[in-house]
């Protein structure tokens, strides 16, 4: 028992578990069809960003510049498909932003798995660097009328239905999206030697670099797959939003990251799973839709997710520590 | 490369960019850069968040990080502000005003103790990596300013309450002889005190600071407490000068206080670090910062510079430190 409350997975499902009880007590409509396909559409963006986060971590870095990279991705892709390719469909708009979102991990890949830099001042130099490009040299002013094809992207729906009371609900077609994310990358890591080469580099460097992992190469691999979700990412967003504002996503890089340690993935590398993963964006989107449902206003919002942080990722820590002063 | 005796120093490096970067802001506009009126706006503007960039140093040099130092300034003075409101009000003069002012000042350097020893505890007894703990503490510091004001700006402070930011001594802007101060303290505190240099030893070597017997867990709590208080004391510069409180008031300071505790030469990785690059690299992104300001570049294209600096200047030092001192193992994410 003991070891299982350990586990974040179960930690965060229990939260969220309660979470859901005490929201239906306090309004019955809670839980409902509705709700669910409105929280499952606000997750389908930071699942992506999310998973990509996860694989970073595992890999014994950590990434602050998906949502630049994101924001970058989505304001070009509009402009250049705008201008120059205006009858491209919406599979090749979100191809071309995965490229494009690939670039930019590129520049990342470079400085961290080539110069061997610390990950988090290099994408913290790179989150401002791409966003101070885009604001300066691409534009600042937002793209109201979206290409064609992300239009249509936008308008996609896969799930549609009227409640009792005559409103509308619906399920965006981008959740498939998210579905694929979450499978290919589920694929890489569980079923090749590349997904092994991540953990084990995540685990040790040099005892990675000992049994012949090409760790530069997989280092480089972790951060242009970030870039290309995070492309992604950022194309699937600017089409749901019908509308590329320059000034949208960044800054909820922090809040992406703590669903993601609140998952269970640690800092230090090595280990992380998607199922934990899964669970604490759908936490954190819980809290940042809902807490007023539950009688909390959305003034302690920011306690509320801080808190979860230190305890989400406290107790295990202090568990830890605990067994090892036990230990001989 | 063998560079000659001065340029092989990271500070030594700085402040060649330093005298470089003066000289071609004053060469492209040597009427306004030079002027009285830019030296003294500089002398100004650049202590409130020169101080933050010392608060990172500190828990930078034990191989940590404090990414709540703008959560802390801000919860603090938030507090601050809301006691001289309740209390004092914009009217408060004289001996009533200045024993206000001195709980104000009192209780938000208290707040920013706790405040830092709660990340020292957080790090040491928990064991939390300090990235972790740092993030989300600042989110509940920057919390709990958003429900204490409601989000608003807290106005209305007496009169005085604007010498800490604005006012002057013979001539010298108060908040630059402050960060003097500060700097020069906290110098002396890492060069010559037996706990600055258990701060470097920890930095450099955890493991090995642990066998030689040192109080690793007390020296974390004291590292962080003093992360807090310094950050507390640029919050109260930061409401003087904006004469209010606010919980998001300097956002963009974060990335700014890491960018010039890296430039200054500050070893993210633990262990090395110098008051007097960071001094260094406060100068040269104020003469950047003003001089860009000039040349009317925009606030989008002086986010892009400093990615760029901030990323030269790593890559420069890791090629430098990469020969003297090989850490293949060590890996702050």
């Amino acid at each position: 028992m003991a070891r299982l409350l350990a586990r974040n997975e179960v930690l965060v499902a229990l939260v969220i578990v309660a979470f859901c009880i005490l929201a239906s007590l306090s309004d019955p409509r809670f839980l409902s069809l509705p709700t669910l396909t409105d929280l499952l559409r606000s997750s389908i963006v930071m699942t992506i960003f999310a998973v990509g986060a996860m694989l970073v971590l595992i890999s014994g870095g950590i990434d602050v510049s998906f949502t630049a990279v994101a924001a970058f991705t989505m304001y070009v892709t509009a402009m250049v498909l705008n201008a120059a390719m205006p009858w491209m469909p919406w599979w090749g708009a979100l191809l071309i932003g995965s490229a494009v979102g690939a670039g930019l991990g590129a520049v990342n890949a470079v400085l961290i798995a080539g110069f061997g830099l610390p990950t988090l001042i290099v994408t913290l130099g790179t989150l401002s660097v791409f966003r101070g490009f885009m604001l300066t040299f691409v534009g600042s002013r937002q793209i109201t009328t979206l290409p064609p094809g992300m239009r249509e992207f936008g308008r996609m729906m896969m799930l549609r239905g009227t409640n009792a009371d005559g409103s509308f609900y619906s399920l965006h077609g981008a959740f498939l999206i998210t579905v694929a994310v979450v499978v290919v990358t589920w694929a890489i890591l569980q079923k090749t030697m590349l997904g092994r080469a991540i953990f084990a580099i995540g685990g040790s460097v040099e005892s990675a670099r000992r049994i012949g992992i090409n760790v530069r190469g997989v280092q480089a691999f972790v951060y242009i797959y970030v870039g290309a979700l995070a492309g992604l990412a950022g194309t699937v967003h600017a089409s749901m939003a019908r509308v590329a504002n320059p000034f949208d996503l960044v800054g909820s890089e922090l809040s992406v990251i703590a669903a993601v340690v609140l998952g269970g993935a640690r800092l230090a590398g090595g280990y992380g799973t998607l199922t934990g993963t899964l669970l604490g964006v759908a936490l954190i989107v819980l809290v940042q839709n809902s807490l007023i449902v539950i009688g909390i206003p959305n003034t302690w919002q920011s306690v509320t997710v801080g808190l979860l942080i230190l305890l989400g990722t406290g107790l295990p820590a202090w568990q830890a520590q605990r067994h090892a002063a036990r230990a001989p | 490369m063998r560079m000659p005796g001065f340029l092989s120093s990271p500070e030594g490096r700085l402040a060649v960019i330093a005298v470089l970067v003066f000289a071609a802001m004053a060469a492209l506009s040597p009427d306004l850069f030079l002027s009285v009126q830019n030296v003294t706006s500089m002398a100004f503007q650049f202590p409130e968040f020169a101080i933050l960039a010392l608060a990172m140093t500190v828990t930078m040099l034990t191989g940590g990080i404090d990414l709540s130092v703008v959560g802390v300034a801000n919860f603090t003075s938030v507090s601050a502000a809301l006691i001289l409101t309740r209390f004092a009000g914009a009217g408060a003069l004289g001996a009533d005003a200045a024993l206000w002012m001195l709980l104000a000042v009192g209780a938000s350097l208290g707040l920013g103790l706790l405040a830092g020893l709660l990340n020292g505890v957080l790090v040491s007894v928990l064991g939390l990596p300090a990235i972790l703990a740092t993030l989300g503490s600042g989110l509940i510091f920057t919390g709990l300013a958003v429900a204490l004001t409601g989000g608003s700006a807290v106005m209305g402070l007496p009169v005085a309450v604007a010498w800490i930011g604005n006012g002057t001594v013979a001539g010298i802007p108060v908040p630059l002889i402050l960060f003097v101060g500060l700097a020069a303290a906290l110098a002396l505190l890492l060069r010559r005190t037996g706990f600055g240099l258990r701060v470097q030893m920890f930095g450099t070597n955890p493991l090995a600071a642990r066998f030689a017997a040192i109080d690793v867990n007390g020296l974390l709590l004291r590292v962080y407490a003093l992360s807090g208080v310094l950050a507390a004391i640029a919050g109260l510069v930061v409401m003087s000068r904006a004469n209010s409180a606010k919980a998001d008031y300097g956002s963009s300071y974060l990335l700014l206080a890491v960018l010039i505790a890296v430039l200054g030469g500050v070893n993210p990785y633990g262990g090395y670090g110098k008051i007097v690059g960071v001094v260094l690299a406060v100068l040269t992104m104020q003469f950047l910062s003003s001089g860009l300001n000039m040349l009317s570049v925009s606030n989008f294209a002086r986010e892009l510079i400093w990615g760029v600096l901030l990323i030269f200047v790593m890559i420069l030092n890791t090629r430098t430190r990469v020969r003297t001192r090989p850490k293949p193992e060590a890996r702050v994410p």
